[in-house]
């Protein structure tokens, strides 16, 4: 009798005790947050070896992106709807050693801007003067992003801008003018797209161009037709874009071979990235899809292989929103990273980051989620994320940004939003079935995350220690050293909102290496080679990007961090061409440029 | 608060009549049936986090029931309720990390051998164990929303399945009840709101409302006893879904049936108490 009454107090106590464990639990992760709390620059400097001081406007950069105004049957949502378009890339377009930023704008009627770096820590809006601004008259569409990829190589980068509207192709003409060769190059007329990317998938020495589409090609936002344009499914959808891939035949001109090719897929891309993940020496494509499966595609220089679910990256669906590399465990492997959504208490999706499991590689690669374990699961409505070795302490970081609609503070979307999201294909497609917004916010406000790789297998969040504060509505995010000090600026763009500028200070005691390739049997620019770096003991690689992110490309010049050491044993290079080059002892703090042997 | 369980109070699941010829236990029709739906919705569309989780849930629920079972009844139970509970937690929880699973099934089970009145336990287990972790970890958490795909097809085979599955255990009176209250109220939210009626429907399309209908405000263990008194208890649900829904509460079934399924036992218990101390008296 005793023991029975025993039993149940005790069985109570735990009950109780289990209860309380979230709150514990809640408790003891904020306490450990030290990152959360705001510090002086020097401190922050002090404790995580990097500071960020926003500049845009001191730089003389004062772009605001706008956002487009769809057909009016979609008034009620506009704010979800056009809720894309502020894109950031970043190019040397004028070869003078500084990096440029290429913008894009989406009002109708709005122009993009090309900030020209003057060198002197300043900038300068020459997109006017040099033909690339006025690019989103009404009836041609506005702009979503652009990347930049040498595809004549005649060593100036060109522009491939992209949006939702006709593509445009325009040359740079010795980084004195831009020409349209947009009908020559046999660009469609008309496609709903979200992402591209610049990468030489056949290894023939001539750029390739993959193009995501999000909506269908067949709507025109501005003139719809029906209402039924929405996603069918938020998880599920496949009533997305088509994919192309541009296939360069050199002369200028291009063939779309994508179906011909094996990628052949309506889901509704957001971002793309290319990758030699095998070690093939051809570049692997990863498409990140909103409303649904990520999508990767091993490429045997001649077909692709959509092998998502056989690789473990492409069977639960989420929303997917970015796709970046990165060796982030300096282990000469690339992780996946791809953003998603997260909301308290509505929708916790997490992040993922993708690892190659121990033990698999080539065709049998496969992934495990990782992000929750390594901590760069959370982080809200997420968008643009990037890979950079931000404090120089030789192993990647995360710079992510998110928000999706910042209105009223007070008043949420997100239960109207989760109840039509959550519907049968009949109901969701249809944006008429879409309560109105009425000024209300989804995800808005939101923290950013500058997540610190502390180089044993744990990412911090240090964000709000070292200022990376802002609370707009991010979207693309692009790194590159902006003032030539060996350090990875950040650069974010807001939908609705002001260009972000985060100068990065980073502790001395850290060094750096950097490399510039230039191809000669290889594409110029060199898209798509690798610098795998020795020292010591360590190793990392990286890959010369033509666009990753979302709506984003960083600069093509690698960046190493080297934490205290002074000494590189080796870098490896590998061309797409094939061909391998070392380059033994590399100075440190400086540019090595790089040129593929003949 | 607790008076000494009863082993069938603990473990009995929903009880479906016996086909002729058909040999097999009741008790293990509903498990079988959302096993089915499980495996239909994670081969077809992917709907689990991971196999790992949802395994995690089902082990963790009735391994609980076991330890429990030992010591409040000296005997091993019959697992088949601590089962669903276990499968209902795997498919309907939501979340990257692997503890709320694990804390969410366990909870479950407990709450029917500690939040216990007159020998009853009042809160279906699953609903109990999902509405506490969605109030208390809203950042870890969450309920699956979305739907099975876009063909309409499984949804047709798990209503109609789901329907026939319940008439057999003589509850559709309950499921139907509340599936024509939650479509009244509706179009009333649609009135009132001036949002699409389709946007006030669409919620009842997703899979959260298929295990739900079925398995969570049908439990007979934590539902009223005379068929009327069902059939007002399950529009009640509805009606209260009805308000939290005006309030923008998302998942305002999981609320609604955690508030009305114990008020309405504690109700019934109160009932049973009076008409007992009645016939005492009157015997005395």
């Amino acid at each position: 009798m005793r023991s029975g009454r025993l039993a149940k107090i005790v069985l109570a106590a735990v009950f109780v005790a289990l209860l309380a464990t979230p709150l514990v639990r809640k408790r003891w992760a904020a306490h450990r947050q030290d990152g959360k709390l705001k510090l002086e620059a020097s401190q922050a400097l002090t404790r995580y070896g990097l500071h960020f001081q926003e500049v845009a406007q001191a730089s003389g950069i004062t772009f605001v992106h706008q956002a487009p105004t769809l057909d009016h049957k979609l008034k009620h949502i506009m704010p979800q709807v056009a809720s894309m378009g502020a894109g950031a890339s970043v190019v040397d377009f004028d070869r003078d050693g500084w990096q440029d930023i290429y913008l894009t704008n989406s009002g109708e009627g709005s122009k993009n801007c090309l900030y020209r770096n003057l060198g002197d820590g300043g900038f300068k809006d020459v997109a006017g003067e040099l033909g690339i601004a006025d690019v989103n008259q009404v009836g041609t569409g506005v702009s979503m992003g652009a990347v930049w990829g040498d595809y004549d190589n005649d060593g100036y980068e060109d522009l491939f801008l992209y949006k939702w509207g006709r593509p445009e192709l325009f040359h740079n003409d010795g980084g004195r003018s831009f020409t349209p060769v947009t009908e020559q190059a046999g660009l469609p007329a008309w496609v709903n797209a979200n992402t591209a990317i610049w990468f030489d998938y056949d290894s023939d020495g001539q750029l390739d161009l993959f193009m995501g589409g999000y909506y269908s090609e067949a709507i025109d936002l501005w003139h719809l037709q029906t209402t039924k344009m929405m996603p069918e499914s938020f998880e599920y959808a496949k009533n997305g874009g088509r994919k192309y891939l541009f296939h360069n035949l050199g002369g200028g001109k291009f063939e779309e071979v994508s179906s011909k090719l094996g990628i052949d897929s309506r889901r509704w891309a957001l971002a793309a990235a290319a990758g030699d993940l095998r070690g093939t020496g051809h570049q692997d494509l990863f498409i990140a899809n909103d409303y649904g499966i990520s999508e990767l595609y091993f490429n045997d220089g001649k077909q692709f292989h959509e092998v998502g679910e056989q690789t473990g990256v492409g069977f639960t669906p989420k929303s997917g929103m970015t796709a970046a590399f990165g060796d982030i465990l300096n282990q000469g492997k690339y992780a996946i990273y791809v953003s998603n959504i997260s909301e308290d208490g509505v929708l916790i999706q997490g992040n993922n980051l993708w690892l190659p499991r121990e033990g698999t590689s080539g065709d049998d690669l496969r992934y495990d989620n990782l992000a929750r374990a390594l901590g760069v699961e959370m982080g809200g409505w997420s968008w643009g994320m990037q890979f950079g070795d931000l404090n120089n302490d030789g192993t990647l970081d995360v710079y992510l940004t998110n928000g999706y609609v910042s209105a009223d503070r007070n008043k949420s979307y997100w239960y109207d939003f989760s109840k039509v999201a959550g519907g049968n294909s009949t109901i969701i497609s249809d944006a008429a079935n879409w309560p109105a917004m009425e000024g209300r916010s989804l995800s808005g406000y939101q923290q950013k995350r500058v997540w610190l790789n502390d180089g044993a297998g744990k990412f911090n969040d240090v964000a709000q220690a070292v200022g990376a504060t802002d609370t707009y509505d991010g979207r693309s995010v692009a790194l590159a050293d902006l003032w030539n000090r060996g350090v990875l600026d950040v650069i974010v763009t807001n939908q609705r909102g002001p260009l972000l500028i985060y100068k990065n200070t980073v502790t001395p005691e850290n060094k750096w290496i950097d490399f510039e390739l230039e191809g000669t049997a290889s594409n110029r620019g060199a898209l798509g080679a690798e610098v795998k770096l020795f020292w010591s003991g360590r190793q990392q690689v990286q890959t010369v990007s033509g666009g990753s992110g979302f709506c984003s490309q960083n600069q093509r010049r690698l960046h190493f961090g080297l934490g205290k050491n002074t000494q590189i044993e080796k870098a490896v290079v590998r061309w797409p061409s094939g061909k391998t080059q070392t380059v033994e002892n590399p100075a440190i703090g400086q540019v090595n440029k790089v040129k593929e042997a003949a | 608060m607790s008076q000494s369980p009863r082993e069938s109070a603990i473990t009995t699941p929903l009880e479906v009549g016996k086909p002729r010829g058909f040999r097999l236990d009741p008790r293990y029709v509903a498990p079988l049936f959302i096993t089915f739906i499980l495996l239909v919705g994670h081969l077809s569309y992917g709907i689990l986090e991971s196999y790992d989780k949802t395994a995690l849930a089902i082990a963790s629920a009735i391994v609980t029931e076991l330890v429990l079972g030992r010591i409040f009844f000296g005997k091993w139970l019959n697992l088949a309720s601590a089962y669903i509970t276990g499968i209902s937690v795997g498919i309907l929880v939501r979340s990257p990390a692997y503890w709320p699973f694990l804390l969410c099934s366990v909870i479950s089970i407990m709450s029917k051998y500690v939040l216990r009145v007159k020998g009853r336990h009042i809160w279906n287990p699953s609903n109990f164990g999902i509405a506490v972790l969605l109030f208390l970890a809203p950042e870890t958490m969450a309920v699956l929303s979305i739907q099975w795909g876009n063909n309409l097809l499984p949804i047709v085979v798990i209503w109609a399945l789901g329907s026939i599955i319940i008439w057999r255990a003589r509850r559709f009176h309950i499921s139907a009840t509340y599936v024509v209250s939650f479509f009244l109220f509706a179009f009333l939210r649609s009135w009132i709101t001036g949002h699409p009626w389709q946007a006030e429907v669409a919620p009842i399309t997703g899979p959260m409302y298929q295990l739900f209908v079925f398995f969570m405000i049908t439990d007979p263990k934590t539902t009223v006893r005379s068929r009327m008194a069902q059939c007002v208890v399950a529009f009640c649900v509805a009606f209260v879904e009805f308000l939290l829904r005006l309030n923008q509460i998302v998942y305002a079934p999981i609320y609604a049936l955690f508030l009305v399924g114990p008020a309405a036992n504690l109700i019934e218990i109160w009932l049973d108490s009076r008409r007992e101390k009645g016939v005492v008296s009157v015997t005395a």
